[in-house]
C-alpha cells in the first residue's frame, strides 16, 4: 500500500495544475445537486478532473459528451453507485440537498433511496412484474398486501405502463419488450418516491417508439422531481433537457440552458462536438 | 501460397470425428457392461427381503439392506442440512464480501485443494475430531459431520459459481433502490442463483451417498439389526454394506449387486428431482 501512495498524490498534483475552468453561462440559484471540485479515480487512472456543476431543482439536466468522457461516472457519484466499483476513489464534494453525499455521516443506502437510477440496459429483476415494483417498497417498509398493491398500481400508472401490464402482473418481467422493461425499471424507482431521478443513457438500447415514450415520461415526471439524464444522443438532450452540461475527457467544458448551448456554444470544443466534428 | 488439398482436409475431419465417436463408445460400453453385469448378478437376489430385511452373513436369502437404506437417508439428509448452509454462506462470502486480495486468493486455493484430498483422510479427521474429541462415538451425527467437511469444498465452489453467474446489473438494480448489500444478495442474487445452488446440493448428495472409505474408518456397522432412528444412533450405510457383502462368500454377491442397484436408484431419484426443479427455475432467466 505504502508503495502506491506517492504515485497517487502525484496524479492529484497534476490534476490541480491542469484544472481549466468550465464555461458556465448561467448561475443556478436553486441547485439541488452540486459537484464541488469533484475528482474521481479508477485505480490510478483519473476519470474526473475537478468538476464543478450545479444541477437545478425540478428541471431536467442533460450531461452530454463523447464516450469515455466521464458523464456516467459523474452521474453515478450523485447516488454513490461508484462505491460498488472496486478501486474507485472520489475526492471533492457532491452536495445533494444541502449535504455532502460523501460526508462522514452519510449512509449511502439511505441516500440512494431518495435518488432513483435508471440504467443503460433495462435490468428488471428475474421475477414477475409485481415483484419487481414491490421489491423497493418491501426494502423500506413493513407494508400490508393492500398497501403494496396500491404502490405498485400507482407506480405503474406514473410510468405509463399500467395499461400494458395490468393483466400481466404475474408474468416474468423478462417477457416484456425492451421499452416496457425500461419503463418497468422507472416504475420500480418511482415506487420508493425519489426526489431525484438519474438516467444513464436510458434509451440507448431502445427503438425510436420506445424512446419517445420514455421522453414523454420524462416531461411528466419533471413536475415532481429533479432529473439528470446522461445521453450521447444530442437530439435527445435538445428535446428533453432544460439545461445541458458538456463534458470532455473528464472535465466539464460548458454548462448552459439547453437551447443556448446548442445555438450559441461559447467553447470551441462544444461547438465541434454538437456540430458533429468529433464524437 | 500452396492451396491445401480439400480431400486431405475432409479425410482429417473424418478421422477426428471417428476418434470422438470411439471415445464416446468406450464410455457408453463401460456403463452398459457394468450395469449389465450388476443387473445380471443381482437378478436372482431381487426380492422384497433385500429392501426390508436386516443384514445377515449367515443366509444370503435372508440378507437385506433395511438398516443401510435408512442409515444412508439419515446421513445424506443431515449432511445436506449442515453442508448446504455452511458451504453456501462461505461461497457467498468469498464471492460477494471478501476483498480481492492475496489472502482471499489463498483461501480460495485452499478450498480447491481441500476438494482434492483423498476421502479416507476425512475419515481419519472425523475419527479423531468428531468420534473421539467430541465424544460423539460411532453415530449418525459423527458420520454426517465427517461427510459435511468432505463435501464442503464442493458446495463452496459450486455456490461461488452460482453467485458469480448472476449478472452484476441485478445487484446494481437492487442497490440503486436503496437496498443494503445483504438485502440485494438475499432477495435477488440468491433467488436468481437457485438453479446453481441446486447443482451444489446434487453434487453434495451424490458424494455423500456414494462415499464408503471415510465411513469404514468411523465404523459403519455391517450387521446392524435395527433401523437407525436418530443422530445418536449407530448406523450402517449402503456403500459399506455392499462392500461387506462382497467380502463374504460368492453366495452373497447377488445381494451385493442388488445393493448397488438400490444405491443407484436412490441416487438417480434424488438427482432427477433436483434437476427437474432446477430446469423449472431456469426457464425464467435474465
Amino acid at each position: 500500500m505504502a508503495k502506491t501512495k506517492p504515485a497517487e498524490s502525484a496524479v492529484i498534483v497534476s490534476a490541480e495544475s491542469e484544472a481549466t475552468p468550465a464555461y458556465v453561462a448561467v448561475d443556478i440559484q436553486d441547485a439541488l445537486i452540486e459537484a464541488r471540485d469533484l475528482s474521481i479515480w479508477y485505480s490510478k487512472k483519473q476519470a474526473i478532473h475537478k468538476v464543478n456543476l450545479k444541477i437545478p431543482r425540478h428541471q431536467v439536466t442533460a450531461i452530454i459528451g463523447p464516450s469515455g468522457c466521464g458523464k456516467s461516472t459523474v452521474l453515478r457519484s450523485i447516488n454513490r453507485m461508484n462505491d460498488l466499483i472496486p478501486y474507485c476513489r472520489t475526492q471533492g464534494q457532491m452536495i445533494v440537498d444541502g449535504e455532502d453525499a460523501y460526508g462522514p455521516n452519510v449512509d449511502p443506502v439511505l441516500l440512494r433511496r431518495k435518488i432513483g437510477l435508471i440504467f443503460q440496459k433495462p435490468n428488471p429483476f428475474p421475477k414477475n412484474v409485481y415483484e419487481n415494483i414491490a421489491f423497493g417498497v418491501k426494502l423500506h417498509y413493513q407494508a400490508t398486501k393492500e398497501e403494496i398493491d396500491g404502490v405498485v398500481t400507482s407506480a405503474l400508472q406514473q410510468a405509463n405502463l399500467w395499461d400494458e401490464v395490468s393483466g400481466r402482473m404475474d408474468e416474468s418481467a423478462l417477457s416484456l419488450s425492451g421499452g416496457q422493461q425500461q419503463r418497468l425499471c422507472i416504475a420500480r424507482a418511482l415506487a420508493v418516491e425519489p426526489d431525484i431521478l438519474l438516467m444513464d443513457e436510458p434509451c440507448s438500447a431502445l427503438d425510436p417508439v420506445a424512446t419517445a415514450k420514455i421522453e414523454d415520461l420524462i416531461f411528466e415526471l419533471k413536475k415532481d422531481m429533479t432529473i439528470v439524464i446522461v445521453t450521447h444522443n444530442m437530439q435527445q438532450a435538445a428535446r428533453v433537457a432544460d439545461y445541458t452540461a458538456f463534458m470532455y475527457l473528464g472535465r466539464l467544458v460548458e454548462f448552459d440552458r439547453t437551447r443556448d448551448l446548442f445555438e450559441r456554444p461559447h467553447e470551441e470544443l462544444t461547438e465541434n462536438y454538437i456540430t458533429g466534428r468529433f464524437g | 501460397m500452396i492451396p491445401r488439398s480439400r480431400r486431405r482436409r475432409r479425410v482429417k475431419e473424418l478421422i477426428f470425428v471417428g476418434l470422438f465417436l470411439v471415445s464416446i463408445a468406450v464410455a457408453l460400453a463401460t456403463v452398459v457392461i457394468l450395469l449389465g453385469s450388476v443387473v445380471a448378478t443381482a437378478l436372482p437376489s431381487l426380492r422384497p427381503s433385500v429392501l426390508f430385511n436386516f443384514a445377515s452373513f449367515s443366509n444370503p436369502d435372508q440378507a437385506g439392506y433395511a438398516a443401510a437404506i435408512v442409515g444412508t437417508l439419515w446421513i445424506v439428509g443431515l449432511t445436506l442440512l449442515f453442508s448446504l448452509p455452511l458451504g453456501i454462506a462461505a461461497g457467498v462470502y468469498l464471492e460477494e464480501y471478501a476483498p480481492r486480495n492475496q489472502l482471499t486468493r489463498l483461501l480460495e486455493a485452499s478450498v480447491s485443494n481441500l476438494a482434492g484430498v483423498p476421502s479416507v483422510v476425512f475419515g481419519l479427521i472425523g475419527l479423531a475430531v468428531f468420534v473421539r474429541a467430541f465424544g460423539l462415538g460411532f453415530t449418525v451425527i459423527a458420520a454426517s459431520l465427517t461427510l459435511t467437511i468432505l463435501v464442503f469444498p464442493y458446495v463452496v465452489i459450486t455456490a461461488q459459481e452460482a453467485v458469480r453467474a448472476v449478472p452484476q446489473s441485478i445487484r446494481d438494480g437492487a442497490v440503486a433502490l436503496g437496498s443494503t448489500k445483504w438485502q440485494a444478495i438475499r432477495r435477488q442474487v440468491l433467488p436468481a442463483g437457485t438453479p446453481g445452488l441446486l447443482t451444489a446440493s446434487i453434487l453434495a448428495a451424490s458424494r455423500t451417498m456414494g462415499e464408503a472409505a471415510p465411513l469404514i474408518v468411523i465404523s459403519s456397522f455391517s450387521l446392524l439389526r435395527f433401523l437407525p432412528d436418530g443422530p445418536k444412533s449407530p448406523f450402517s450405510v449402503l456403500p459399506v454394506q455392499i462392500f461387506a457383502y462382497i467380502s463374504q462368500p460368492p453366495a452373497f454377491h447377488g445381494v451385493a449387486a442388488a445393493g448397488v442397484l438400490i444405491l443407484l436408484f436412490l441416487l438417480i431419484t434424488f438427482n432427477s428431482v433436483a434437476i427437474v426443479v432446477r430446469n423449472r427455475l431456469q426457464r425464467r432467466r435474465w
